[in-house]
């Protein structure tokens, strides 16, 4: 316990000094704000109904509002937001194996599942915080936007808040358990973020296409991490289609079955990223 | 008490067919300089890794501090610096050891005092992809200082040092041995090793050639004495040989070990000999070494 503790803050205190932990946590909290607020209130404002994916504009300024912020706050993750914490995390654990740090840090002494389970709570910590953080920009731009509108300030529920806050600790955690197995199989960050973003941008959507033509094989695209991630996005509120749809929302499995399989894919790219650290020799 | 604070039997690492590390028996005493030579790609480093548990051998058995190699208890207990200092490039000196440091679960006392022993502390603050490469050297030996370690394990500390930093390095691993530290160094610099190490291992293609003292491995000591008349010369130092030197004069040789060499010259002026020249010679360790490896090839 004590090693694991020591690896842990050891993890935090180099990890809160990386500016790629500041430049990815930025990225993302950029692009929440351009595609939640932004965007959309330009396309409000202007009264074009195509300015920004089309549709009524009550209903593009509801999404605006913060009692929207339950979706705002999990709608990005499956997206921008898992291939950001995947890139983090991948970056994290692919970069020390090219620094030769991982040598330094196994020698101090804390036992490879220790300095393991340090590095993987640090980036499930720096996880939770971002998700944090994006939920508190969340509620102040959506307040803005209500007073700039003169809308009511209504606060979102906050159980659904609560929900979604987890939903997208999950979906956020999910995609970085995916960067530390892809960055300790590959122990390089350069081939494993290559690897990764292939896969969360690219070769997920080209599945799905092919599920379209081949018989049955949704059965296997329906449970891929993005679809669960998707799934259980749009099972907390975030819209899968219409005016406001977000890419990367499905609603192809329910709720607790998308939470479940996320669960699935994260316990299992743990369980490989100790495997993998701890019984590889260390050049 | 066993005093071996390392030792190995039979250890052995495969790559496939080709064995980097061929059934290496080898013991560093506590207390001890221990130098292990060999050249490049002899399967030095990789010794050294499969020491601090890195690397898992493919057989044979090692312990350090009587423990599995790898062990946190013995790594908790063991400094090293292995083929060159692994740091996060964007944080400076202290904040890299503290993140070391946070591992061992020590905090920044131990940080500035490693700092301190290796001259580094002005600069500390600086980022390390700032560092020259002794600066990233002398980092590297303060992060295995850190907790003050019984055993240090270091893989050519000297690296990238110039002559002063050679020099500081050296002062520093005489003074760990005079604290009672036991140091297992790595290194090319055999002028370096042989001032510093008590014992040696040498290890060509994977396999141990010699283990033992710097002095037995140098072998004796000769002593030339040119002198006459040499008949005369002879008769006082009848365990001498006589013998012709590469300028055809005729020579007295033999060993020098236990020989006190003023008290010889002032026998042979007692006894009326001119003495033209006395000349102890003896190999360096890089000759022996040299041999050795060349024997090898």
């Amino acid at each position: 316990m004590t090693a694991w503790t020591d690896s842990t803050r050891a993890e935090l205190r180099r990890l809160a000094l990386w500016p790629a932990t500041w430049v990815l946590g930025g990225v993302w909290l950029t692009l929440q704000a351009l595609f939640s607020f932004a965007f959309p209130y330009i396309a409000y404002r202007t009264g074009d109904p195509d300015a920004f994916q089309g549709g009524p504009m009550d209903e593009i300024l509801a999404s605006m509002l913060p009692q929207a912020a339950p979706a705002t706050v999990i709608q990005g993750t499956p997206m921008f937001g898992g291939a950001i914490a995947m890139i983090f995390a991948a970056l994290a654990v692919g970069s020390a194996y090219g620094w030769g740090t991982w040598k330094t840090v196994l020698t101090q002494g804390p036992g490879r599942a220790a300095a393991a389970a340090g590095t993987m709570t640090a980036i499930g910590v720096c996880v939770a915080a971002l998700v944090v953080v994006s939920t508190a920009v969340t509620l102040g731009f959506s307040a803005v936007v209500a007073a700039i509108e003169s809308q009511d300030l209504v606060a979102p529920a906050w159980g659904d808040l609560g929900a979604s806050m987890a939903g997208a600790r999950l979906v956020l955690g999910m995609w970085a358990s995916a960067g530390l197995f892809l960055g300790a199989l590959t122990r390089g960050p350069a081939l494993s973020v290559g690897l990764g973003l292939l896969w969360t941008l690219a070769v997920e959507n080209l599945l799905r296409g092919a599920a379209r033509l081949i018989d049955g094989f949704e059965v296997v695209t329906d449970r891929l991490p993005g679809s669960g991630a998707g799934s259980l996005a749009g099972a907390l509120g975030a819209s899968s289609s219409g005016s406001t749809a977000t890419p990367g929302v499905f609603d192809v499995l329910a709720g607790p079955a998308a939470a479940g399989l996320l669960g699935l894919y994260l316990a299992a790219f743990v369980g490989l990223t100790f495997a993998l650290i701890g019984r590889r020799d260390v050049a | 008490m066993n005093d071996h604070i390392v030792s190995t039997e039979g250890l052995t690492k495969r790559y496939g067919d080709r064995a980097a590390v061929d059934a290496i028996s080898l013991t560093v005493r506590r207390g001890e300089v221990y130098g292990f030579l060999g050249p490049n790609g002899a399967g030095k480093t990789t010794t050294l890794r499969m020491l601090l548990g890195l690397v898992k051998p493919s057989g044979g058995t090692a312990q350090v501090h009587g423990l599995a190699p790898g062990s946190p208890d013995a790594l908790r207990r063991t400094g090293s610096l292995i083929e060159g200092p692994g740091f996060y490039p964007y944080l400076s000196g202290v904040d890299n050891l503290l993140v070391a440091a946070r591992y061992r679960g020590l905090g920044r006392a131990a940080v500035d005092e490693a700092l301190e022993r290796v001259e580094l502390t002005e600069r500390g603050t600086d980022r390390f992809r700032t560092y020259s490469l002794g600066m990233k050297q002398r980092l590297g030996v303060a992060a295995a200082l850190l907790g003050e370690p019984d055993l240090l394990i270091l893989d050519e500390p000297t690296n990238g040092l110039d002559p002063a930093g050679m020099a500081s390095m050296r002062r520093l691993i005489q003074a760990l041995s005079e604290d009672g530290q036991t140091v297992l160094l790595s290194s090319h610099l055999l002028a370096e090793v042989q001032q510093c190490c008590h014992r040696v291992g040498v290890v060509v293609d994977g396999r141990m050639t010699y283990e033992g003292t710097v002095a037995d491995l140098r072998g004796a000591r000769k002593l030339t004495v040119r002198a006459e008349p040499v008949e005369r010369a002879h008769r006082a130092l009848a365990a001498f040989d006589l013998a012709e030197n590469d300028r055809g004069e005729t020579v007295l040789t033999g060993d020098a070990h236990d020989v006190d060499v003023p008290a010889v010259v002032r026998e042979l002026v007692a006894d009326g000999v001119d003495v033209h020249s006395v000349a102890v010679e003896e190999r360096s360790l890089e000759d022996v070494f040299l041999t050795m490896t060349e024997a090898r090839k």
